[in-house]
């Protein structure tokens, strides 16, 4: 088993370094329907549902639901240190930015290839907003 | 040059002035440098090429404590509002405390640091959702910066004045630096319609329009609808009822009643001469369906809470006139939120006395999604506000026309 590292540039929103596993999600995510002492995703139906967001690189389209209710979800997590370690998203909006902006996580969009082709779950990715760079080291048999 | 060194060094595109530049540096204190970073943030997610100033704000705040965050933030590192910035309600601490014991100390607390927050940060202490209507006006034309579901669209649409759909954290940051990115609907192109909505439907009172928002947003989702077809002029509660419904089912920032509102006088000039996304009609039988996806029961209830959006001195004087006379059934709370302004007003025509006499309450600076319902957690209530209904503070609140919640009060069941 060898691995390889995928270097991707990326547009940088807000600044940091952060890395983790990947956790690709194909859905917006809510950030308030995520337990906030577990970051286990508890909306039904959701593709993440049931599995946990803590400390994980997340892969998403994009946020959603009301301002309020967005914000301080993120921040709950945040609070209980269980909270992604950085975002890369789609279609990034004011809320998200600002949700990210509070608990000073980075967040990325526009990286160089489709991030939901190039990033699989489970793989180990590097944020590093500030240099604007995404890493991820890729496991090949 | 210091302009093009500092592009350089944050790697990005957006232009700031020297002023912005030494914001960002901390020379003007670490709050203000906070909101400019946030405002930064926001203006690369959109590819803004620079700032524009703004001549007032609304922060929509919440009593929450991602919003406690970032009011401290800015409040302790020694911002003041560059521009008349009003303020969302939280709710009336020390005249809750008084009638509901079961309060959680923690909540209390939180909502009490926010308002104490936004004080500190010198914001106009109206406690209210329709700041638009008394505290904090925008001209037609003005750039202003207003979070808040009804106000995002009245502003933008009603009024004519232009406002992106902003946070509670984003508004304030715009009223702390007097400045808001160079984006969205500041830019005329973005407030082009996007769905035609042919209105046949009859709408005849406030109740019909929450119904419409309500219908209207949840099919578009996010866009500008242009909507045709609507034979009475609106008031101000009909279109305050639109914007709150239509924001909350949907995301919908700005809409066209192309003759009745003031931006675009027709069709063509609202879609700016190119043609719809989509398009949609209203009728009856979609207001119908609207209001039975709404209907959640009936039976006994427990309260009646009204005012979501806040009242206005109009509604005040109609909740007066149907209460005249009558009493509230004994075990149903009757609650109506409204603005301190308006309340003033209500007090002073009698309205008030009336409600208080058949055994209501009129209260200010509290909005229905606070801490201080939680007497309600586990009881059944009416409201005209689907809004209302949607915050899920209750165990159930049924949904229905003024009358009909004043009507249920009176009774203590709805039927």
């Amino acid at each position: 088993m060898s691995s390889r590292e995928v270097v991707l540039k990326c547009h940088k929103i807000i600044g940091g370094y952060g890395e983790g596993e990947a956790l690709v999600s194909h859905e917006p995510i809510c950030f308030y329907l995520t337990d906030p002492k577990t970051g286990i995703v508890r909306e039904k139906d959701h593709e993440l549902a049931g599995k946990s967001i803590a400390d994980k690189v997340l892969v998403f389209p994009s946020g959603k639901a009301s301002s309020v209710v967005q914000i301080d979800g993120l921040f709950k997590l945040a609070q209980h240190k269980v909270a992604p370690k950085a975002l890369i998203a789609k279609d990034v909006e004011t809320v998200l930015v600002v949700s990210a902006f509070i608990v000073k996580i980075p967040l990325v969009d526009r990286l160089e290839k489709d991030a939901f082709e190039v990033i699989r779950t489970g793989e180990f990715v590097e944020v590093d907003a500030e240099k604007g760079i995404v890493t991820i080291k890729k496991q090949e048999a | 040059m210091t302009v093009s060194l500092c592009v350089k060094l944050r790697g990005l595109n957006m232009y700031l002035t020297k002023d912005e530049e030494r914001i960002l540096a901390g020379e003007f204190g670490e709050g203000t440098q906070k909101a400019l970073e946030l405002l930064v943030a926001i203006g690369d997610a959109y590819d803004a090429e620079r700032m524009i100033p703004v001549s007032r704000a609304h922060a929509a705040s919440s009593g929450q404590e991602g919003d406690l965050y970032f009011v401290e933030l800015l409040a302790n590192g020694g911002a003041k509002c560059k521009v008349p910035t009003s303020t969302n309600p939280v709710y009336d601490i020390p005249y809750f405390h008084k009638i509901f014991a079961n309060i959680p100390e923690n909540e209390a607390d939180v909502a009490k640091r926010v308002m104490d927050g936004y004080r500190r940060l010198g914001a106009i202490l109206s406690w209210s959702c329709v700041p638009y209507l008394a505290e904090n006006i925008p001209l037609f034309g003005e750039t202003v910066a207003f979070s808040e579901s009804s106000a995002t669209p009245y502003v933008n649409s009603v009024i004519g004045a232009r406002t992106n759909r902003e946070a509670a954290q984003s508004a304030l940051a715009a009223g702390v630096v007097g400045k808001t990115p160079l984006y969205g609907l500041h830019i005329k192109e973005n407030r082009k319609g996007t769905h035609l909505v042919k209105v046949s439907a009859t709408l005849k009172d406030e109740f019909d329009y929450t119904l419409l928002g309500y219908y209207v947003g949840k099919q578009i989702g996010y866009g500008i609808p242009v909507l045709t077809g609507i034979s009475a002029r609106p008031n101000t509660e009909e279109l305050i009822n639109f914007c709150a419904m239509s924001n909350v089912s949907g995301a919908i920032s700005m809409f066209y009643m192309p003759g009745l509102t003031v931006e675009a006088s027709t069709v063509e000039e609202a879609f700016q001469d190119d043609v719809p996304k989509d398009e949609i009609s209203v009728t009856d039988r979609e207001l119908k369906k609207a209001y039975d996806e709404l209907q959640t029961a009936s039976g006994k209830i427990d309260f009646v809470l009204l005012g979501c959006p806040h009242y206005t001195l109009k509604q005040l004087e109609e909740v007066a006139g149907l209460l005249k006379g009558k009493k509230i059934r004994e075990g149903v709370s009757f609650w109506v939120c409204t603005s301190a302004t308006a309340r003033i007003l209500a007090e002073r025509n009698g309205y008030v006395g009336i409600i208080e006499g058949a055994g209501g309450r009129v209260v200010v600076d509290t909005c229905i999604d606070e801490p201080c319902w939680f007497a309600f957690k586990d009881k059944v209530g009416m409201t005209d506000s689907p809004k209302c209904a949607y915050y899920r503070r209750f165990k159930d609140a049924m949904v229905g026309r003024l009358e009909d919640c004043v009507d249920a009060a009176v009774k203590g069941r709805r039927e």
